[in-house]
């Protein structure tokens, strides 16, 4: 096979998974924060590609720029969700908190389906079909902005935790709960308001990826375990770990499909989580718990 | 308040109870036979992966009994179930389509799927008539209510290589080399392991240089397309399903990939969804499937039909392996003048429909169950038609060959 193959297809699965590590990164601050598994985590991305499918079928809008309205509206759900229905469940056992996400889950991925029927549906820009060629390579432009919308999202969202005044409350709150409340901070407001941002991100992520692959209702599944396995992998919390798992599961996907055979790609994924479960169970920057 | 009556209770009086309750059993057989619809099950992928396939499908079916009326048929009561693109829900409904009185099955696309439902058939002893499913196993296990009016992979198979030579001899020439893209479900196993065993026997212009088997649920096929890019084969020869065969266009054109040909030996590349959504992009892959005699009289009609309840949409194997599925059990309804399981398997048995749709001589049963005197068409998408390029005398168009490539296309 000629060398530029392996460039191309690693270029790929390297966009695809910057793609894909923003959708986990709402998972990993939603957990790291709120210490809520999110079992519906991707059938919230799934609301986001049919909102951004609706608004470009009805007014032409394109996803990329309806990135931060509908980013928007999915941090009002996700923050309403978390203030009248997960709340009440914080301290409840984890497998109540578990069953009350898988229904959320199951309610989404069956009112798509009344909503918007079984087909699949896409959005077709100008740039669909376009790449760019670069020398013997030749980059996916849906890819390519589509990587570059991701980063730009995840450094925001990088740069809020670091620097504002909530990002840096949230984070107290994920080191010590106790301590955030002696000292008087709104624990319930910021918990509302990471969940917010970790559905905010997924919606950024569900317009991003309806550019590369078409929506259905019942993908959401297939993306809350994909997210699952990349934060997992990354380490359970950790925002830079997310990005990174992302990377990792994209690009091994890729090249495990060119290597190997393309039917057992996802094989490899889960591969990569069990090594990693086997030699670095807090994943690969996660923290270990003392 | 009424009073305690005091009954005595006579040997004439239970005769005649006996009697009224034998009437009361008997009497929905009856009636049933005389005139009452025929309660058909129809099972489709109508959710799930292959669901724009599966509702394509049921479009055979809504067209139906109007067709029938005019034929002299008995109208059926469809019974609808969906099988969510998924084996195990598949034999679920099957159970409980029966439980809930079907007479008879028909289904399913999909030849897991159809397996499975296959079984429970058979168990339950239901007719089943397959629509559309050509893994070779099913009508191979001696089953007796089981029946298929489609062709299996490998009489697709060597009508597409007989199909095959004749559109590269009008097409001025041949293939030298195929990259074979196929599904790994258990149709494209099916016909992956068919082509495998039958094309040495065809002495074909053309060698695999390599085959590359998918998931039928993935969702993006740049590697599979850049796999089969970097082998430089003259032609892709695919087997695929319908969102698959979209995808794998959108990775050619951006890809800068524009084969010679693309030889489609299964459903996706025809579908009107596939056209609607490609547009121009969809112009050019040829399809060798099981299609219809354009000239015969019914195929008339259900073109019309079609075009007046669905305007816009071609007429395709879908729509027409459906309606001759439910065709089959009409007519078997009609013959057997019950709706007795096994009268009705004996009159499919025996069933011999001249005045059908699909290519051939018409529709009836080997003892295995199988129609085994279908032929297959050679189909070319054409500005967002399609036409019928071969076999010889069955043709409207002529073979576009090669096909244009993508960065020429407006």
């Amino acid at each position: 096979m000629p060398a530029d193959i392996y460039f191309n297809v690693a270029i790929g699965g390297l966009l695809t998974g910057l793609v894909y590590g923003l959708m986990a990164l709402g998972l990993s601050v939603i957990f790291g924060v709120v210490r809520v598994v999110n079992f519906a985590h991707g059938e919230m991305m799934t609301i986001a590609m049919y909102l951004a499918v609706v608004l470009f079928a009805s007014f032409h809008l394109d996803p990329l720029l309806m990135l931060l309205p509908i980013a928007a509206v999915l941090f009002c759900a996700g923050y309403l969700l978390q203030m009248t229905l997960i709340n009440p469940f914080i301290s409840r056992p984890e497998h109540s908190q578990f069953m009350l996400m898988v229904a959320v889950a199951l309610i989404i991925v069956n009112c798509l389906l009344m909503i918007f029927g079984p087909d699949a549906q896409a959005v077709q820009t100008s740039y669909s079909f376009d790449s760019f060629a670069v020398g013997p390579l030749i980059i996916d432009a849906t890819k390519l902005y589509a990587g570059i919308a991701s980063i730009l999202v995840a450094a925001v969202l990088f740069a809020f935790f670091k620097f504002a005044p909530y990002g840096k409350a949230i984070r107290a709150c994920a080191d010590n709960y106790t301590g955030a409340l002696v000292v008087g901070l709104d624990v319930k407001h910021l918990y509302a308001l990471a969940f917010g941002l970790g559905t905010a991100c997924v919606g950024a992520a569900g317009a991003i990826i309806v550019l590369i692959v078409d929506v259905t209702p019942p993908l959401g599944p297939a993306y809350t375990l994909l997210a699952f396995v990349i934060v997992i992998t990354g380490g359970l919390g950790s925002m830079p770990g997310a990005l990174l798992g992302g990377v990792l599961i994209g690009l091994t996907e890729a090249m495990a499909g060119l290597f190997f055979t393309p039917s057992a790609k996802s094989m490899f994924a889960f591969g990569i989580l069990v090594l990693v479960l086997l030699f670095r169970p807090q994943g690969i920057m996660g923290r270990r718990l003392t | 308040m009424s009073e305690p009556r005091n009954v005595t209770l006579h040997r004439r009086h239970l005769l005649a109870g006996a009697a009224a309750l034998g009437a009361t059993v008997t009497a929905p057989a009856i009636v049933r036979a005389q005139g009452a619809a025929l309660k058909v099950g129809v099972l489709l992928p109508r959710s799930g992966a292959q669901a724009g396939i599966g509702q394509d499908c049921f479009r055979g079916v809504e067209l139906a009994n109007p067709i029938f009326k005019g034929l002299g048929l008995p109208e059926l009561q469809i019974m609808n179930a969906d099988t969510e693109t998924n084996v195990d829900v598949a034999r679920a409904r099957a159970e409980k389509l029966i439980a809930d009185g079907a007479q008879l099955l028909v289904g399913a696309f999909d030849s897991g799927q159809s397996s499975a439902i296959a079984q429970v058939a058979e168990q339950k002893g239901i007719p089943f008539v397959i629509n559309i499913a050509a893994a070779p196993p099913i009508t191979e296990q001696g089953y007796k209510f089981v029946f298929r009016n489609f062709p299996t992979a490998p009489m697709i198979l060597g009508d597409a290589f007989n199909n095959q030579k004749e559109v590269f001899e009008v097409g001025g020439s041949a293939p030298k080399t195929v990259v074979f893209l196929h599904v790994n479900d258990t149709f494209g196993m099916a016909m992956k392991n068919g082509l495998s065993a039958m094309m040495p026997k065809f002495n074909m212009p053309y060698e695999i240089k390599e085959t590359i088997s998918y998931d039928p649920t993935a969702r993006d096929l740049s590697v599979e397309v850049a796999k089969a890019k970097a082998t430089g084969a003259d032609a892709l020869l695919v087997v695929s399903r319908l969102n698959d065969a979209i995808l794998m266009t959108r990775e050619l054109v951006k890809q800068r990939w524009s084969p010679q040909a693309i030889l489609s030996m299964g459903p996706g590349w025809y579908e009107d969804q596939y056209l609607k959504t490609l547009g121009k992009l969809g112009d050019g892959p040829l399809s060798f499937v099981p299609w219809y005699d354009p000239n015969k009289k019914v195929s008339k009609q259900l073109e019309a039909a079609l075009g007046k309840k669905f305007p816009g949409i071609n007429m395709n194997t879908n729509h027409v392996y459906t309606f001759e599925a439910l065709m089959v059990a009409a007519d078997a309804y009609k013959r057997a003048k019950s709706a007795d399981p096994k009268a009705l398997a004996d009159a499919i048995r025996t069933t011999n429909i001249t005045d059908n749709v699909s290519t051939g001589p018409g529709i009836s049963f080997n003892a295995k169950g199988q129609n085994d005197k279908l032929k297959n068409s050679v189909i070319q998408n054409r500005g967002g038609k399609l036409v019928t390029v071969a076999p010889k005398g069955a043709t409207n168009a002529k073979v576009e060959w090669p096909m244009k490539p993508y960065d020429k296309r407006a």
